[in-house]
């Protein structure tokens, strides 16, 4: 007689399992990108452009050939003769792989060097000499707009100025209409800084082209390898069949490792061309100076609204910095990412969203850094607006979002620019928040510490992000419908194998993909084993990004265990001698409804499968779904930070954080918790260090670990987590959302709101990020707004 | 390294103009002795030499410390120091810190505590930790973040190594 299983037990939802990742992990037996010799390989390294903008008059590489165990130089000259020097970016723009005409950032790719060892490539790169002529150089949008701006894009026919796009959303004359009949007006203006998702592993790649075979294998550091496998086919016209991408494990992610950099490719021709595996890592540098940067964005609205707090309409202008090439990962119909999911979570009738893109000479990118596509500026503008009219209202910042949350009862909801989300609780995350951060009391230890010259200050942020594209009616990416997929196959004794279209950089998906097995089956996690990566093997998906995993290739997990268990019922059916519609499910096993004693398990019907089958039924079980969510989830989240602001030295230290997250149902909240830690240190890292900026003649300040600081566990202060909210997510098939990046993307402005809390009444509006003690002492002493907006302040 | 030269017929072997120098060590308990390039990383003989890649290599420049080895029980960032500055020198690297035993306490905390995501910044985390625990089996939250502030991670927050350096000290104490 068959038991239906314990789902915590055996490591279904809800179970804390320890990561089976980890255990090749803490023996330093991981299999990174870098760890991978093949035997033959040689190695490469790029030459990068000094200078931000400069015509090439001429590359001298004699020198470089000449160093003993040099196989090959490349020149953007010698791809053009094979229609290489330029590739698709995944925006419909074009990207140099190797400059021909001229270098337009600085750390731009100019030649690569291929030889024996990666020391003797280096040496090889600096023994190249290439003649520059500079050229005026722009590094904000306000000089690429100014009249008689150098045109950056000058090799595009009918680009006569720097625009890359204008593009709006919203309803300009409701918005209109709506501001001339308001009381009040609030206005705020910021730049969110370039920042850079940094994973500690850097890019790479080693391309194997095989000419017996005719196949090219390339193992890469890509969150997204059946992309990658697309763009190769169309970029170094294989057939899309003989490319195999691998992505072994990743050394983080965060964003920067979705797009196809010109390292990949120069190493796959190299590769072809030499009939030997070629491995390209990058280093630090090359990193942070050229690849998939983030944010950049200039923001600037206005706020219409009635004297009791009610907001009436929102307007919203954007200026994004694309850098060189416009070479952002997202979803094709939306030019500026998810912004306007901004105040999605607020009751706001009418609002209108302008966007600008503008090419500058800076490294390409606008990736999102571990956000839903620039929804973390989404958020940020929208929390930093909030207290700037909560405080022109002379209204409580806690109250003010209160009045104007959409309630419990209003989902499912249109926002004002068209999102529908479906589901939340947002008055009692916000409830849950300030009683964790003891609200009240605060307030009271502020106005006593403030009379006696100490500036404490509390801040709030709330987001709703909305994660998992597709539905593939609104999302794609090049036309590809954003859609995932999952692969199941039960083995004869009841072990599994899952395999996925989404590639996991640390999410844990070896672990929880096989915790949603258990619970759809009452298959023991520990006997599913998770497989993604590899593009002959995994079934087609978009990767991992934008918090998809879950919300996507997550359900398509459930929807086909639900596949193998409509086989199995039928197998049960045969097994136990009754017809289907006389058998119950339970975690498992499958019994007789008028006798629950009489059952088989599901290894039993597993066993059935491949070797007593019914009459007519196709043997085995296994099977693949492809799942194209209806909606995209909308997770919600309180951030609230309380600080003290040193007024002689404008050092802020965080006294608390508390974060209340409502992500629908966690499959793993040990898991869950991990990732919303994670995100609120790169929250914190962004308000108070964190940032990329450049001088006026385009130089990367930020192009190393010296420059560009990132939080140690010295710095980041410690948090307090609060699950005690859930509301299941209404469509996915286990009501869980998406998680691993709400923190990053509603964080930041919790921290900011905090420090200018601490400065209220001095009249300072705004300081950008990062809140470095310089701007802050400036913002106390001087009493203005500080910008952060580059070109970098010069000292003289 | 072995580098295999084309030979042009031009000089005696290019090979042969590459400086080697002669070095003794002991990794992980074994003794080894290695002809190595004068500029060569310790890194990259760990990485490439002795194919012991759990060592991991991040940002070039001594501050993220996924290089992060022992020399004489002492953590060392691995990409700023030269092979031949290890002669005579002992190295312990991840490979080598469960000695005999199937995991080391470091190795159960992590797993435990959910100390890693990506797991790359982790093999430098445990031997800064083992440095840590070896001078002060009983520290504090704080006396660890300190011990800690040479290592970065992206995914974790740090909370959690906390925890499990925490974890791990308290194991190795009740072992004795």
């Amino acid at each position: 007689m068959s038991q239906a299983v314990d789902e915590i037990k055996i490591g279904g939802l809800g179970a804390s399992r320890k990561r089976v990742e980890d255990n090749r992990f803490i023996r330093g037996k991981g299999n990174y990108t870098d760890d991978i010799t093949l035997p033959g390989m040689l190695h490469l390294e790029i030459l990068r452009s000094p200078l931000a903008h400069a015509r090439i008059k001429s590359i001298d590489a004699s020198k470089a050939w000449d160093i003993p165990g040099v196989h090959l130089v490349l020149t953007g000259e010698m791809m053009a003769t094979r229609n290489l020097a330029w590739m698709p970016t995944l925006s419909y723009d074009t990207q140099a792989v190797l400059a021909t005409d001229k270098v337009r950032f600085q750390g731009q790719e100019v030649a690569c060097v291929i030889a024996d060892d990666p020391y003797i490539a280096k040496d090889a790169c600096e023994a190249i000499d290439v003649d520059y002529e500079p050229l005026p150089v722009i590094v904000n949008p306000a000089q690429a707009m100014a009249d008689g701006a150098p045109v950056i894009r000058d090799d595009k026919e009918n680009q006569a100025d720097n625009v890359i796009y204008d593009w709006e959303v919203g309803d300009g004359a409701g918005t209109e209409a709506a501001f001339a009949a308001a009381d009040v007006i609030s206005k705020l203006t910021l730049h969110y800084p370039r920042s850079h998702p940094s994973p500690i592993e850097c890019c790479g790649s080693i391309a194997d082209f095989n000419r017996a075979t005719s196949k090219l294998t390339v193992y890469m550091t890509t969150q997204a390898p059946h992309i990658i496998r697309a763009a190769v086919a169309l970029v170094a016209e294989l057939p899309e069949h003989m490319i195999r991408i691998i992505s072994p494990d990743i050394g983080g992610g965060f964003g920067n490792k979705v797009p196809v950099y010109p390292g990949y490719v120069c190493s796959i021709l190299a590769s072809i061309l030499l009939e030997r595996p070629v491995k390209w890592i990058e280093d630090k540098s090359g990193n942070l100076i050229s690849t998939g940067f983030a944010r950049d964005v200039y923001l600037d609205g206005e706020m219409a609204l009635r004297r009791d707090g009610k907001i009436l309409a929102v307007r919203m202008h954007t200026d994004a910095d694309h850098g060189a090439f416009f070479s952002d990962a997202q979803p094709s119909k939306f030019k500026i990412g998810l912004m306007h999911s901004a105040f999605a979570a607020y009751d706001i009738p009418v609002a209108h969203l302008t966007a600008r893109g503008m090419y500058t000479n800076k490294a390409p990118g606008g990736v999102a850094y571990r956000c839903s596509f620039r929804v973390t500026e989404a958020m940020f503008f929208q929390e930093r607006m909030m207290q700037a009219a909560a405080d022109d209202l002379g209204l409580d910042q806690a109250e003010f979002r209160r009045m104007n949350f959409v309630a419990d009862g209003d989902f499912p909801h249109r926002t004002p620019f068209g999102f529908l989300t479906d589901s939340g609780q947002y008055a009692k995350c916000l409830d849950v928040g300030l009683r964790a951060i003891g609200y009240a009391d605060f307030r009271r230890q502020q106005e006593e510490a403030r009379a006696r010259g100490r500036l404490l200050g509390l801040g709030i942020s709330t987001m709703t992000e909305p994660l998992g594209a597709g539905n593939s009616r609104e999302y794609d990416i090049l036309g590809i419908k954003m859609f995932d997929s999952a692969e199941l196959k039960v083995h004869m004794t009841g072990k599994a194998i899952v395999r996925t279209g989404a590639r996991g950089q640390g999410q844990g998906h070896e672990t929880t993909w096989a915790q949603i097995v258990a619970h759809e089956l009452g298959i023991p996690a520990e006997d599913v084993v998770v497989e993604e990566g590899d593009t002959d093997t995994a079934p087609f998906g978009m990767g991992t990004y934008a918090s998809r995993s879950t919300p996507v290739a997550g359900a398509a997990v459930a929807m086909v265990s639900r596949k193998i268990r409509a086989k199995a019922r039928r197998l049960a059916a045969h097994l136990l001698e009754v017809s289907e519609e006389d058998i119950e499910w339970e975690l498992g096993r499958f019994y007789v409804r008028s006798a629950p004693d009489r059952g088989v398990t599901i290894q039993e019907c597993a066993m059935a499968a491949y070797s007593n089958m019914p009459d007519g039924m196709e043997p085995g079980l296994e099977n693949t779904a492809y799942y194209d969510p209806p909606n995209l989830t909308w997770p919600f989240a309180v951030y609230i930070v309380t600080v003290e602001v040193d007024p002689d030295t404008g050092v802020w230290d965080v006294l608390n954080m508390v974060a209340v997250d409502d992500c629908g149902v966690r499959i793993n909240p040990m898991i869950v918790e991990g990732q919303i830690m994670g995100g609120l240190t790169e929250a914190y890292a962004m308000s108070n260090m964190q940032f990329i900026t450049f001088d006026a003649d385009g130089n990367c300040v930020g192009s190393n670990y010296m420059d560009y600081l990132l939080p140690t566990a010295w710095e980041t202060p410690g948090f307090e987590l609060h699950s005690e909210v859930v509301t299941p997510c209404p469509h996915h098939p286990i009501g869980a959302k998406g998680i691993g990046e709400c923190a990053a993307v509603g964080g930041p402005a919790a921290f900011v709101n905090a420090v200018l809390d601490a400065l209220h009444g001095t009249g300072v509006r705004n300081i950008d990020m990062p809140l470095l003690p310089d701007r802050v002492w400036e913002a106390i002493t001087q009493r203005h707004d500080v910008s952060g907006a580059p070109p970098v302040r010069s000292d003289d | 390294m072995t580098v295999v030269f084309e030979d042009h017929g031009d000089e005696a072997g290019a090979a042969a103009s590459v400086p080697v120098r002669r070095i003794k060590f002991t990794i992980n308990g074994q003794k080894k002795i290695a002809e190595v390039e004068p500029r060569l990383l310790l890194a990259h003989l760990i990485r490439r030499g002795l194919g012991l890649t759990g060592t991991h290599m991040g940002c070039d420049t001594t501050n993220c410390g996924a290089c992060t080895v022992l020399v004489d029980g002492r953590p060392v960032k691995s990409c700023t120091m030269l092979a031949v500055q290890a002669d005579g020198h002992e190295i312990t690297t991840v490979e080598g810190l469960a000695g005999a035993a199937e995991l080391h306490p470091l190795q159960e905390g992590f797993k435990e505590e959910h100390g890693l995501q990506c797991g790359f910044c982790t093999p430098g985390m445990m031997l800064a930790a083992k440095a840590l625990l070896d001078e002060n089996p009983d520290p504090g939250e704080e006396d660890v973040r300190w011990a800690l502030s040479g290592n970065l991670c992206r995914c974790t927050g740090y909370q959690n190594i906390v925890k499990s350096v925490l974890w791990a000290a308290g194991k190795l104490r009740a072992e004795g």
